[in-house]
Order: structure tokens, then C-alpha cells, then sequence
């Protein structure tokens, strides 16, 4: 075979592998990025566990540039992918704008609503599982002072704040909640030192269980929280396991499920609006043999008690997003 | 006497690096069991092979030829500014309040309202910089690096705050119709053949080289532009010419701000139609290596722009239609900077040995 063949093979090959992703789903990465220990990796773990599950196979973009996401969407539905799920609310503006020229094609977006006839969108009441882990940070602290560390200031993370200072603040009137956000850059998402760095300002302003949304920059915080001997709260996926008995537990947002659900439905996705709410343990907090030692039966049962008032409708937690404004955190 | 000619300085050397780089990258792409040929293959197909990929491409070298401009004009007197990136986002803070709270007629007036206001708003974020620098002898490069950061810190309050638009998202609400600036695809749209469709490429491109041309003129036609060069080539002996040092740093500071920000028009206005937050992705950064491959020479930057411009639509066709990780085509990115930014003596060297063994045969 003459080297001219061997690239016309080649080429021919790669020619072969983008055809084939025709009819397969595809997921959209936002700009953290698959291996973000946090959001994005949860809905990779989703793809991946579909994909083991079924045997199939799915095609996948991390983009780098804002600019590449229409290109992303477009691309992807033109080569006949479907449905095509993307996890971010960055997503929503160019998915708005596209949605309508592939009106064969089914859409998922994570955390935003495109209200579109062949879009499902999915959102979370990610107040609902910071509620509940609030209550029991704030049943646990000893000091009577409860902590947040969040990426950066933007609206979604102040959800997640505002719900765990609800939670602690129902659970004892007293307590002191501080709120610390990381950064203004998208570094902010993946500074494990700067997360360090705040867990220890926050234990000297007193704090004993300190609950991190700040992706990458969380792995920072549960460390140093296990080091200086307080408490920490994972979230996103359950982080109970990174240091056995001293992660109070995690807040689950299972964006995993929702990338898995709308795989597995396929090009018969129904679309619509979806909420993940604890009623449909789309977000919740995490128990498991790590954590058992160290939440005491007390707190599990008053957890448990409230997340039965959520689920049944009696417990409202307030959205930090349907007005933009905190009953029990000031920002 | 110069050891080299011209043409081998301009051309041969960026080239030779760039191959350096692709041997580098191919054999990085061989090594995660890719085939670097067809790689290759479809980075240039993506990129270059339809109006498509031309259409991404001319997007993305716009904000580089910006931002390559401004750490360019600033190297001629011998100013480093690094701070292209947070005079980039200031620059969309400035087109951001001109669109939304001005309304435009036609997009023709408010492409001049929101240039005026990019460049603006980037010579004013530059200007402190430059008033420590002039004034106070703080390092340029020390403080243009911070101001960065003031500048994302800025951009994040204001977007969850005063300017966002109702919902989850930190940005700004879209700019109005009459603002939108028209896209290479309703330009070039003859009838049935639709070019360059859906690519952001747009009228800000003619800018661009406008400013380039711009720039040529200043450095090189005009007085100032000798004053600049001056100063930049020696500080005392401009002094003793009765050249004003707070004078040089302070005009050529704010012309560079004013060029980084105007970046802005493109991806700000002439893109996204809306401020996101980190809307600049670090383009001003990419500047310093678009201005060190083009030899500080509008032309030269250019052409360097065209490049990253390629490597970074490219660099998305990669990461479509391969399982190239994104962190590897980083890397491949990163290698080209590497040879022709910071590796330029490893082949300037040799070169001008084997220029000087041929003069002496």
C-alpha cells in the first residue's frame, strides 16, 4: 500500500465514523468542560452509563468558544443526530434561535427552558436538596455557624445559597450563615487552592460545616474541611466518598438522569417541561455508608420529615430565581 | 548590515516554526493512537474548505487582528500590554450600553456609536495603566495584568446585576434589530446560493483591516509614529530630542486600548448580539501571540491572526468529528505559539548561520 493510499484510507475511515453518528444521540458540553467534577462530568456519567447500558454509542463536543455553540447544535443535527441533549443554560439562547430550522430533530437542555416544540427542557429545584442540606448542616454545627462556598456570583448559584440559608435557618433562627463566591472568571469553577483558601477564612469566622457549589474548586474545600477536622457537603454527584466520615453528606442534582432519560427515550423523546424536584428525587441529599457514622439520627429523622413536607406540597422553599431576591441571605 | 534578508526574517522563519509545530502536534496526535494525516485533513477542510469554515475562520481572526493591533502598537515604544483582554471586555461593557440604551436608526450609525464607545471604553481602562506607568513608573505589564481581573470582577457585578435581562442567565438582554450588524451571509447572499451560512463572520472584518491600515499609517506616516518608534528604540535619546515620555505612554496606551476594545464590535455586537459574561475568551491573551508572530507589523498581524483564526475553527472541527480531547487541541494550539512566539531563536539562530555561511561561499 503507497502512503497516498494509506491516507486516502484513512480519511475514508473518518469519513465512515461521521457517518455512523447519524440517528445516535449527542451531548453538549458547556465550556468547564466533560472532566469538570461537577455538572458537566454528571451528565458525561450519564451519557456513559446509557451508553453501557444500551451498547451504543453517542457523539459528543466540549466547545471552547461561545461562538461554537449554534455551530455545535447545527452540526450535530444536520448529521442526523438525535435527540441532542446540552447541559448549561448558555445553551438556551442559541438553542432558541436554532431549534425551529430542525424541526425533525428532538432537543434536551439542562437548566434552562427553550420553549420550542421539540425541545425538552429540564431545570431543577436545586433549592429543594440545598434546603434539606442546610437543615442538616445547621442541625449538626455545633458552633451555630454554617458556611457556602459558591463558583462564581452568578444567578444559579445564589439559588443554591439561598435555599441551604433557608434550611439552616428553619432548622435553627439562630444560626450564622456566611457566603463566600470564589471568582469572577471561569476559573472560578476549577481553583481547588482559592476553595482552600476560603474554607479556612470561614472556619476562623467560626463555621463547622461548610457546604462548597463550585465545582472543580469544591475538591479544595472538602479537602481542607477533612484536614482542619469540620464537616463539608458535596454537590452535584455524590462526593460522600472522598473522605469517608467527614463529608456530611452531598447535595445530589442528578443532571446524570436527565442526560440518561433523554438518551434512552430517543428520537421518541417527549419533549416539554421537566422539573427534577425531590417529589421525583431529581435533586436530594445523599446517605450511604460513608456518611451514616456521622449524621445523627435526629437530624436524619427532622431531614427526612422535611423533604416528606416538600415532596407532599406543604414546604414551599423559596426559588431564588422566580424573583431575584433571598428571604434568609443577603448577597 | 542585517545578517538575513528581509524576505527570510517576514517568511521563512513563521513558516519553518509552523512546520516545527505541525511535525510536533502530529506526531502529539500519532502518540493518542489518532491519525494526524486526517486530522490534518479536516482542520484545513473545516476551517478553509467551504464559506462556511472561511466564514468561522474570518470571525475569529477579527478579535485577534483587534487585539493583535493593540499589543503591537504598544510593543513599538516598547510597552508590554497584557491587559488586551480586560480592555476587550470593557470595550463590550461600552457597546453593551450603546445598544441597548440608544435608539439606533440603522446599523451603519450604530457600528460608528458602538466603535466609539468599544474604543472608549478600552483606551479608559488602559489609561490608568498607563497614567501609573507615565507618572508613577509602575510596571505596565504588573499593572495591566490586575486590571484584568478588575475587569472580569466589574463585568460579573454588573451583569447580575444592573444590566442583566430577566432569568437565569448572566448577560444582557439581545440588542435591538435596528443594531444587529450584517453577518458575511446577508452580504454576500446572491439569490440562490447562500454563502457563508450561519457563520458569525461579519462586517466588523472590513474594520479590522481598516484599523490595520490605520495602524500602519500612525507607526510609520506620521510624526507621532516616529515619536513612538523613538521612544521605544531608546527612552534617553527620545528624551534629548524633546520627546515627552508621559505623552508617548499615555497616547500610545490609550490607541491600544482603544483597539482592544474595539474587538468588542465583532464579538459583542457583531456575534453574540448581547454581553455575556467572560465575552472577551481570552482573545486578548492570543493578541500577544498574534503580535509576536507578525513581527509587530499590521500586516504581519494580519496574517498571524488568519492563522489562529484557522487553528481555533479547526481546532472546533477536531473536536466535532474526532475523540481528539479538547486538551490536546490546546496543546496543538499551544505549540504553535510556543515555535513562533517564545521558540523564535532556536530557529533564528541556525538560519542566520547558514545566511552567513552562504555570503562567505
Amino acid at each position: 500500500m503507497t502512503l497516498a493510499q494509506k491516507f486516502l484510507g484513512a480519511s475514508a475511515a473518518l469519513a465512515l465514523t461521521a457517518g455512523a453518528a447519524a440517528a445516535d444521540p449527542a451531548i453538549l458540553f458547556d465550556l468547564g468542560g466533560k472532566f469538570d467534577k461537577s455538572f458537566n462530568e454528571s451528565a458525561y456519567n450519564g451519557a456513559e452509563r446509557w451508553a453501557a447500558e444500551t451498547g451504543g454509542s453517542y457523539a459528543e463536543v466540549e466547545i471552547q468558544s461561545d461562538a461554537q455553540r449554534e455551530q455545535a447544535i447545527r452540526r450535530f443535527a444536520e448529521s442526523g443526530a438525535n435527540p441532542i441533549v446540552m447541559a448549561g443554560f448558555s445553551w438556551g439562547t442559541p438553542l432558541a434561535e436554532v431549534a425551529a430550522d430542525y424541526p425533525d430533530t428532538k432537543f434536551a437542555i439542562i437548566d434552562m427552558v427553550v420553549d420550542a416544540p421539540n425541545v425538552r427542557s429540564v431545570v431543577f429545584n436545586e433549592q429543594e436538596g440545598s434546603y434539606l442540606v442546610g437543615m442538616m448542616a445547621a442541625l449538626t454545627s455545633e458552633t451555630g455557624t454554617v458556611s457556602f462556598i459558591g463558583g462564581m456570583d452568578i444567578p444559579l448559584i445564589r439559588k443554591f445559597a439561598c435555599g441551604y440559608a433557608q434550611g439552616a435557618k428553619a432548622a435553627n433562627p439562630d444560626v450564622t450563615v456566611i457566603s463566600n463566591m470564589t471568582g469572577t472568571t471561569p476559573a472560578a469553577w476549577n481553583d481547588p487552592v482559592k476553595g482552600s483558601e476560603l474554607t479556612l477564612a470561614q472556619i476562623s469566622q467560626g463555621s463547622d460545616v461548610v457546604f462548597a457549589a463550585a465545582g472543580g474548586t469544591g475538591v479544595g474545600v472538602l479537602q481542607t474541611a477533612a484536614d482542619e477536622g469540620i464537616l463539608s457537603i458535596g454537590v452535584d454527584a455524590n462526593q460522600n466518598h472522598l473522605h469517608p466520615g467527614k463529608v456530611l453528606t452531598s447535595m445530589m442534582k442528578r443532571v446524570d438522569t436527565a442526560v440518561y432519560d433523554a438518551m434512552s427515550d430517543g428520537a421518541d423523546m417527549e419533549t416539554g417541561f421537566n422539573v427534577m424536584s425531590v417529589a421525583n428525587h431529581g435533586v436530594g441529599f445523599a446517605m450511604d455508608a460513608n456518611n451514616e457514622g456521622i449524621v445523627g439520627y435526629d437530624v436524619l429523622a427532622a431531614t427526612y420529615a422535611a423533604a416528606a413536607q416538600i415532596e407532599a406540597g406543604e414546604l414551599a422553599v423559596h426559588d431564588y430565581s422566580s424573583d431575584e431576591t433571598c428571604p434568609a441571605l443577603d448577597f | 548590515m542585517d545578517v538575513m534578508p528581509k524576505w527570510a526574517d517576514v517568511i521563512l522563519i513563521p513558516v519553518i516554526s509552523i512546520i516545527l509545530a505541525a511535525i510536533l502536534s502530529a506526531l502529539v496526535i500519532l502518540a493518542i493512537g489518532e491519525n494526524p494525516w486526517a486530522a490534518l485533513k479536516l482542520m484545513v477542510s473545516g476551517a478553509l474548505g467551504s464559506t462556511y469554515g472561511w466564514g468561522y475562520t474570518i470571525y475569529y481572526a477579527t478579535n485577534f487582528i483587534f487585539t493583535g493591533l493593540a499589543v503591537a502598537i504598544a510593543a513599538q515604544a516598547k510597552m508590554f500590554n497584557i491587559g488586551g483582554e480586560g480592555q476587550a471586555l470593557l470595550g463590550g461593557l461600552g457597546v453593551a450600553i450603546v445598544c441597548l440604551y440608544i435608539p439606533w436608526p440603522h446599523w451603519t450609525v450604530a457600528l460608528i456609536g458602538a466603535a466609539a464607545a468599544a474604543a472608549l471604553f478600552g483606551a479608559a481602562w488602559a489609561a490608568i495603566p498607563a497614567f501609573l506607568q507615565a507618572k508613577r513608573g509602575s510596571h505596565i505589564v504588573i499593572t495591566t495584568i490586575m486590571f484584568n481581573f478588575i475587569a472580569a470582577a466589574l463585568l460579573n457585578f454588573l451583569l447580575i446585576g444592573a444590566l442583566k435581562a430577566p432569568g437565569m442567565e448572566p448577560a444582557t438582554s439581545k440588542f435591538p434589530e435596528p443594531a444587529h450588524l450584517p453577518s458575511f451571509q446577508d452580504m454576500f447572499n446572491f439569490g440562490d446560493t447562500t454563502f457563508f451560512r450561519g457563520a458569525p463572520a461579519n462586517v466588523t472584518f472590513f474594520v479590522a483591516l481598516a484599523a490595520c491600515l490605520f495602524v500602519w499609517a500612525l507607526v510609520w506616516r506620521t510624526r507621532l509614529g516616529y515619536e513612538i518608534r523613538s521612544f521605544g528604540e531608546s527612552e534617553s535619546a527620545a528624551k534629548y530630542a524633546g520627546i515627552s515620555p508621559t505623552k508617548i505612554i499615555m497616547v500610545t496606551m490609550l490607541i491600544s486600548g482603544a483597539l482592544a476594545g474595539m474587538m468588542a464590535i465583532n464579538n459583542v455586537q457583531g456575534e453574540a448580539e448581547r454581553l455575556v459574561l467572560n465575552a472577551a475568551e481570552g482573545a486578548g491573551f492570543i493578541g500577544i501571540a498574534v503580535a509576536l508572530m507578525g513581527r509587530n507589523h499590521p500586516f504581519g498581524v494580519l496574517l498571524a491572526a488568519l492563522l489562529f483564526g484557522f487553528l481555533y475553527q479547526g481546532g472546533a472541527e477536531l473536536a466535532l468529528w474526532t475523540s481528539i480531547p479538547r486538551e490536546l487541541i490546546i496543546v496543538i494550539q499551544a505549540l504553535v505559539i510556543l515555535f513562533t512566539g517564545a521558540l523564535d531563536n532556536m530557529v533564528r539562530m541556525p538560519l542566520e548561520r547558514l545566511f552567513l555561511a552562504m555570503r562567505r561561499a
